[in-house]
């Protein structure tokens, strides 16, 4: 660094004075000046031979200030960055934050799209008193509200999500037929929730079937209980009379 | 002196006031298209010529080679564009509007069939675009260097069923709600991306689940867990905005590098 501070000092020093050193042996000539072996600049009269004005030679050589300048880096007060030095380190570090920016944003405009509050019917509901329901009925009081029907059999309660499990239409109950029938492409269950004809692979689900504090029946659609699954075995799938 | 000149004609001699006028050749900067120069200026200078060749072979034109399937698609996408917009003055994407606007859209707006031109011309898109790929497929016209724009076609024609799909639920009514249910309910198996689909269960945070019913493909399609509010809303800026843009920029690229990659109808 001394070395360096000391050789550009000096270049500095030098800079100013036309000092040519062996080698340079080109600037630009001035016009005034040309080179031996031209003829010298003629005005140009109307009428006249057309002179043979040729553009004086330029030296691809370059004079010793400005080589000096090139070769050697200019001088800098101690302890300063230089811009080498301040564009190795900046470089790398503006391009990773412009990519994490651009990274942040990508995934700020994706989480957008999700919404925290939904405007939709909650998945729990009260449904009224048990004494409300006749037993061996297949009640759909609660269907277009909520999308469950509740099954009222002789030792107690089961919710039925009436979403077709084929591709998710909403099946009917047809009471003359004891069964659900789904609209779209036919499948058909049993009251039970058992598939029995149609493209349906598996029974439909049931809910979460409990009493709530109140005496009221209370269903919870967020808990699903799977045929399938061995599920509605379990406690909350069926809720006893 | 020269002789004079014999009178122009009234019209002759308004054409050619018009086209000296400063405003007509700011906007022309050729002559009339009378000389093999001039056509192509007219070609050249055009930013919506330009996209296509200045020359083309005698064959290009031959319905029996090309059953200007591509062109049919275009004009009807410009058809659903002008009806499409026309429509957008009446409709309302809302729960408690949309199927009442449609009716009214049938039985009290002047010109009641304007829907039905654009439902029609939806369906005929859909047929010419997949004839247009038939005939592409059939010519071989795929083929280097040709492969890129046989991609970029094939992006088109996913957007053009993106657009019947969209609209479908527009009109909100049962055919449309549960063609959309059913619909999306297929993006439940999208791998990872799909609560119900492959890969899913594999993306948890201890106990906690990535995937699920409300937060998968399916959920950001229909802006909820059921085909409601949020999915009308959405699927009507998709098909009135989102999926026209694309297919916009898509389709100038399109007739372009049909023009850059060897002209349509015929060999490299």
């Amino acid at each position: 660094m001394a070395d360096e501070k000391d050789t550009a000092s000096k270049a500095g020093t030098e800079a100013p004075a036309p000092a040519r050193p062996e080698g340079a042996t080109g600037s630009p000539a001035p016009a005034a000046a040309p080179p031996s072996g031209y003829p010298p600049m003629t005005p140009i009269t109307p009428g006249g031979p057309a002179p043979t004005v040729k553009p004086t030679p330029r030296s691809n050589t370059v004079g010793p200030g400005i080589r000096a300048s090139l070769e050697k880096k200019p001088a800098e007060p101690e302890g300063a960055v230089s811009r080498r030095s301040f564009m190795k380190w900046t470089l790398p570090v503006g391009w990773v934050a412009f990519s994490a920016a651009c990274t942040s944003s990508l995934v700020a405009t994706a989480r957008f799209l999700f919404p925290n509050v939904l405007f939709e019917p909650p998945q729990a509901f009260k449904a009224g008193f048990p004494g409300e329901y006749n037993v061996g009925e297949v009640d759909t009081r609660w269907k277009d509200a909520f999308g469950v029907w509740i099954v009222r059999e002789a030792d107690g309660f089961y919710a039925l999500i009436a979403v077709c499990t084929h591709l998710g239409c909403s099946p009917n109950w047809l009471a003359a037929e004891n069964k659900f029938k789904c609209p779209c492409h036919g499948s058909g269950f049993y009251r039970t929730g058992v598939n029995f004809e149609g493209p349906a692979p598996r029974p439909l689900e049931r809910a979460r079937i409990v009493l709530a504090d109140d005496g009221q029946i209370l269903v919870d659609k967020s808990v699903k209980f799977q045929q399938e699954k061995g599920e509605w075995d379990k406690a909350e799938s069926f809720l006893k009379a | 002196m020269a002789t004079a000149k014999p009178p122009q004609p009234f019209l002759t001699r308004t054409w050619e006031y018009i086209t000296e006028t400063q405003i007509w050749r700011s906007i022309f900067r050729h002559g009339m298209p009378s000389t093999n120069r001039n056509r192509v200026l007219v070609v050249m200078t055009n930013v919506f010529l330009h996209l296509h060749p200045v020359k083309i072979r005698k064959s290009g034109i031959r319905l029996k080679f090309t059953w200007c399937m591509g062109g049919l698609t275009f004009f009807l996408f410009l058809v659903e564009t002008f009806t499409g917009l026309l429509l957008m003055f009446y409709y309302r994407p809302t729960v408690a509007y949309a199927y009442m606007d449609i009716i009214d859209l049938a039985e009290q707006v002047p010109l009641g069939i304007m829907r039905e031109i654009h439902r029609w011309g939806a369906h005929a898109m859909v047929i010419t675009v997949w004839l247009h790929m038939f005939r592409v497929f059939m010519t071989g016209s795929y083929k280097p260097p040709r492969e890129f724009n046989w991609n970029v076609g094939v992006i088109l024609l996913v957007l053009t069923l993106l657009l019947s799909f969209t609209g479908y639920l527009l009109p909100w009514d049962q055919l449309a709600i549960w063609a959309i249910t059913v619909g999306s309910n297929m993006a439940r198996a999208t791998p990872l991306l799909g609560h119900e689909g492959p890969g899913a269960q594999l993306l948890v945070l201890g106990d906690v689940k990535m995937v699920h019913a409300g937060s998968d493909a399916r959920f950001a399609l229909l802006g909820g867990r059921f085909v409601g509010e949020g999915a009308l809303l959405r699927f009507y800026v998709l098909h009135c905005v989102g999926i026209p843009l694309v297919a916009g920029i898509l389709m100038a690229v399109h007739f372009w590098r049909v023009r850059k990659d060897g002209g349509i109808s015929g060999p490299v």
